[in-house]
């Protein structure tokens, strides 16, 4: 039981979580000034039709099985680590708390605003524009809070099991 | 005051500056 829930749900996790946070730094590293980029030269359709869908539908489906396979993880110390009831597990709270608002951000603000961008979902052109700043800066502050949340879920392991247990 | 998030150097800073925070609350918190 134990090699499945922190053995095989770890690796999962990590396996789900490089293709969540890689495809947020594709979006914000690549894809966002690239199509800053074709805007200008009017050469960005094949991105928002044939690339943008694809990439967002792994990026939504990556951040739910992450944040499922995390809570496998966390399993009987959920609570103690999203509530910090243990000074142990206020490492893995902060980075469970981030990668918590993360996913929120993802399904809340990102995708159903991507969905009017893309034209999914049927939106006036005023619309779309809202749409357009919202997803850009839940897509940002995802990127921002990604540095501590890594930081966190490294660092629970390593640097503050040392600061604890020596 | 312009928003650091829509440079990508400034979202990149505001994660480390964050991540600096966090860490020496929760330092300070299990000490």
């Amino acid at each position: 039981m134990e090699f499945l829930q922190l053995g095989i749900g770890r690796w999962l996790h990590v396996v789900a979580g490089v293709m969540w946070i890689g495809l947020l730094y594709y979006f914000n590293f690549v894809q966002v000034p690239a199509l800053a980029a074709a805007a200008k030269d009017n050469t960005g359709a094949g991105i928002t039709k044939h690339v943008a869908p694809r990439a967002l539908f792994w990026f939504r489906w990556g951040a739910v099985a992450t944040w499922v396979f995390g809570a496998v993880i966390l399993g009987q110390h959920f609570l103690e680590a999203f509530l910090f009831l243990k000074p142990a597990y206020y490492p893995i709270g902060v980075g469970a708390w981030l990668g918590t608002i993360m996913f929120f951000n993802v399904w809340v603000l990102i995708w159903p605003n991507q969905k009017k961008i893309l034209g999914m979902v049927q939106a006036s052109d005023e619309e779309k524009a809202k749409s357009r700043r919202i997803a850009f800066l839940a897509s940002r502050t995802n990127t921002m809070l990604s540095i501590p949340l890594l930081f966190f879920m490294t660092a629970s392991g390593g640097l503050f099991r040392t600061a604890v247990w020596g | 005051m312009k928003n650091p998030l829509d440079t990508l150097w400034g979202t990149v800073i505001s994660g480390l500056v964050l991540t600096f925070v966090l860490f020496y609350i929760v330092k300070f918190a299990m000490q």
